[in-house]
């Protein structure tokens, strides 16, 4: 229960359902820390903010279960939040929300839970899980509200996770979220949506790994470096890799005749290496750790691949490699911007047939 | 679902004695203490009288009791009122690693203000050594501040023995007391100590209610600033019925404490003895110490503390581990660390404090349901083997 209308409307649900049911809230980041982010009107309004405890104690209250707030900042930091940091670090860009998925959330979590006597976990994602008999396997797929599909974050569940994992609301739109949270008489009811990294501040990552290297008292090795076009001429200078990412536009402050865009970091030489929109089109790309859930690994597959959160899945073959846990993506049509460390996630329509880190 | 109730350090319930005589103070002494006419005037009697039981629990002159809000504002009141207008400057406060964050924190704020504040350390049996509070004494030192008795470990400080070292240097020795009066025998004329915390709501009586010792000719200056109360020490309309149930707390504790505190040392025993011979890879940290008689902190290794409470409490059992930070979510103990326990095993600890409402049967209660939830953490923890 994180204190926004979707994990209350989850546990308001499932008790209505007379289910015995108990609220967990996870603490994964202390929001005192690194105060120089943190707005002028305070903490609010992020995850594991004191309010949004207040509010998720609030809802348990009042539908009267048992409700805990668990300690796992320690845990978030070492696996989320070094990773995140050592991802951008190494030119990449993380999706920290699916290393919380795989590592915490629906791992550690989902083992405190049982040892504390819960066979089943729920939580506010969308998406939504089913069992195939005939295969024997869990399948996933994207959630009736195709705006607030979250599916792209949960390509690392495995079946034994997915088989103790509920996701009610994979199957109402956000409207109706929010008409069961009224009708239910949530107080939360009208909250608005939260949208960025919990951690992260107004989304200025950047800004975070400064911010935690001064408060680690690390320095960091490399705080400048030169931008250039694909030619090598040297087009301007920049205060270190992790600033950028690839199809990024701003923040690059070059005067050029046309739009220029990050094509790649190279954090050895800390080059960042510029181009035009169509320079960013790749045809191909591999990804690694792969999971497959809908359906056992196969030789090849059909597939639309998204390459992230907001992207409109292409047309593609999912080729393995020499084994199933890399693969090669061709795609039909090149894509705009494949970026190292976000992940690529294959479906067929609805069904969620896995997924990997690309490479 | 019954309820067993083994978590008396953090804090307990009013006691059906203490009840007796608060409820009719609520109702009947309604006056202002400080007021001049009858109503006033049996107000102020009720609160001396509660002064000399208070004054009775701690072996002092009632003179010396001032009555404050709790544990935290005696600390601060002992603390920052002693060492704010002493006149020396530089100065220098000694206090120890283990303390409560009632200490600590005002000697963090003394820190802020100047002061060098020197955190002793103390041994893995949970106790500070005499000679490090010597060894960290300095021409400018002011304040000695250590614990009577440690929350969270139950170690007793001795006391008796750190004393003459803050008299011999001319030094004032304040003891939060909060985890000791009540428990153990508190004589502070014996302890010779300057100042000494208690708090009402750990001995029976409601939440709000406090008290510090203030050794006659102490100088201490108020730390907040309004009427004349508390013979100019602590501002503010006296809580009369707050006083009358502390007082009545140290009438009865002081009465029946022998008593009770074997009684009570005999479940501990049988709840450390029962634990220890039916949950492999677990054991008391800080046995080996002299310990107040109601609690034990016993770790089990290979699972999270926080989860253990979780699973216990949903099974009746009201324990504690570690400390709440401001979510209510538990952060690893700074006295289990300062006691030298790797992180893994502080956070695999828990703390079982016993009081008046415990008996032999609740006892065995718990220890089969600790058994239970530990092995059923147990089963799902990637870090606990089962040795063989």
């Amino acid at each position: 229960m994180s204190g926004g209308v979707d994990s209350s409307v989850v546990a308001g649900m499932l008790h209505r359902r007379g289910l015995p049911i108990v609220g967990l809230t996870m603490q994964l980041w202390n929001q005192r820390r690194l105060p120089e982010l943190t707005p002028e009107s305070g903490p609010t309004g992020r995850c594991c903010s004191l309010d949004d405890v207040y509010d998720a104690r609030y809802v348990a209250q009042h539908l009267g279960i048992p409700y805990y707030v668990v300690n796992f900042e320690q845990r978030f930091e070492e696996q989320v939040v070094k990773p995140f940091i050592d991802e951008y670090l190494a030119g990449r860009t993380p999706i920290p929300c699916t290393l919380c998925n795989n590592f915490i959330k629906f791992d550690q979590f989902l083992d405190m839970a049982a040892g504390v006597g819960a066979e089943i976990i729920a939580t506010g994602h969308y998406a939504r899980i089913s069992y195939d008999g005939s295969t024997g396997r869990y399948q996933m797929r994207k959630s009736v509200d195709a705006a607030k599909d979250q599916t792209y974050f949960l390509f690392g569940l495995e079946q034994e996770q997915l088989a103790r994992t509920q996701f009610p609301l994979g199957e109402f739109t956000k409207p109706q979220v929010r008409e069961l949270a009224r009708d239910l008489g949530l107080p939360v009811a009208e909250k608005p949506d939260s949208q960025e990294i919990c951690f992260v501040p107004n989304g200025d990552y950047a800004g975070f790994i400064d911010a935690y290297f001064r408060e680690q008292g690390i320095t960091p090795e490399h705080t400048r470096g030169e931008i250039l076009d694909r030619e090598g001429h040297v087009l301007g200078e920049h205060s270190g890799v992790h600033h950028f990412t690839v199809g990024q536009r701003r923040g690059l402050r070059i005067s050029a005749a046309e739009p220029l865009y990050v094509i790649a970091t190279e954090p050895a030489s800390q080059r960042v290496i510029v181009g035009r929109n169509d320079e960013l089109l790749r045809a191909r790309l591999i990804a690694n750790g792969v999971n497959w859930i809908s359906i056992p690994p196969i030789a090849s597959v059909r597939a639309q691949v998204k390459i992230r959160n907001k992207h409109a899945a292409a047309w593609a073959t999912v080729y393995p490699t020499d084994t199933a846990r890399r693969v090669e993506v061709h795609f039909d049509e090149p894509q705009r911007a494949v970026t190292p460390g976000q992940g690529a996630v294959f479906y067929d329509g609805d069904l969620v047939l896995g997924g990997g880190w690309i490479e | 679902m019954q309820r067993f109730y083994f978590d008396h350090n953090a804090t307990t319930p009013v006691s059906p004695a203490v009840l007796e005589v608060l409820l009719p103070a609520l109702l009947e002494v309604y006056g202002n203490a400080s007021s001049i006419h009858q109503d006033g005037q049996l107000a102020k009697q009720k609160l001396e009288l509660a002064r000399r039981q208070t004054a009775g629990l701690l072996h002092c002159d009632p003179k010396e009791v001032v009555f404050l809000s709790g544990g935290t504002e005696a600390d601060n009141l002992a603390i920052l009122g002693t060492v704010r207008n002493h006149p020396a400057a530089p100065k220098h406060v000694i206090t120890t690693a283990i303390e409560h964050p009632a200490v600590l924190n005002p000697c963090r704020e003394l820190e802020r203000e100047g002061v060098e504040v020197t955190y002793v350390p103390v041994g893995s049996d949970g106790v500070v050594d005499p000679k490090d509070i010597r060894r960290a004494l300095r021409p400018e030192t002011v304040l000695i501040s250590v614990m009577h008795a440690n929350n969270e470990l139950g170690t007793i400080q001795p006391i008796e023995q750190i004393s003459p070292i803050a008299r011999e240097a001319g030094v004032l020795l304040h003891v939060d007391g909060v985890q000791a009066a009540g428990k153990i025998a508190v004589d502070v004329r014996e302890l010779d100590v300057d100042l000494y915390s208690i708090s009402g709501h750990k001995l029976y009586a409601p939440k709000g209610i406090g008290a510090l010792y203030v050794k006659k000719g102490t100088p201490l200056a108020p730390i907040q600033f309004g009427g004349k109360h508390e013979r100019e020490r602590r501002p503010g309309t006296e809580n009369v019925p707050g006083a009358v149930a502390l007082g009545a707390a140290a009438a009865r504790s002081a009465a029946e404490l022998s008593e009770e505190s074997s009684r009570l040392a005999a479940l501990r025993d049988r709840l450390e003895n029962g634990i220890l011979a039916r949950v492999p890879s677990s054991g008391v940290n800080g046995v080996h110490s002299h310990r107040t008689p109601n609690t034990t902190n016993v770790y089990f290794d290979g699972l999270e503390g926080e989860a253990l409470v979780i699973s216990l409490d949903l099974k009746g059992f009201a324990v504690s581990s570690g400390s709440a930070c401001s979510s209510g979510a538990v952060e690893p103990s700074h006295v289990l660390i300062a006691i030298g326990l790797p992180r893994e095993r502080a956070r695999a600890s828990l703390r079982f404090s016993l009081g008046q409402s415990n008996n032999e049967e609740q006892v065995d209660a718990l220890i089969s349901a600790v058994t239970e939830s530990v092995a059923q953490l147990r089963k799902l923890s990637p870090t606990y083997t089962a040795s063989v």
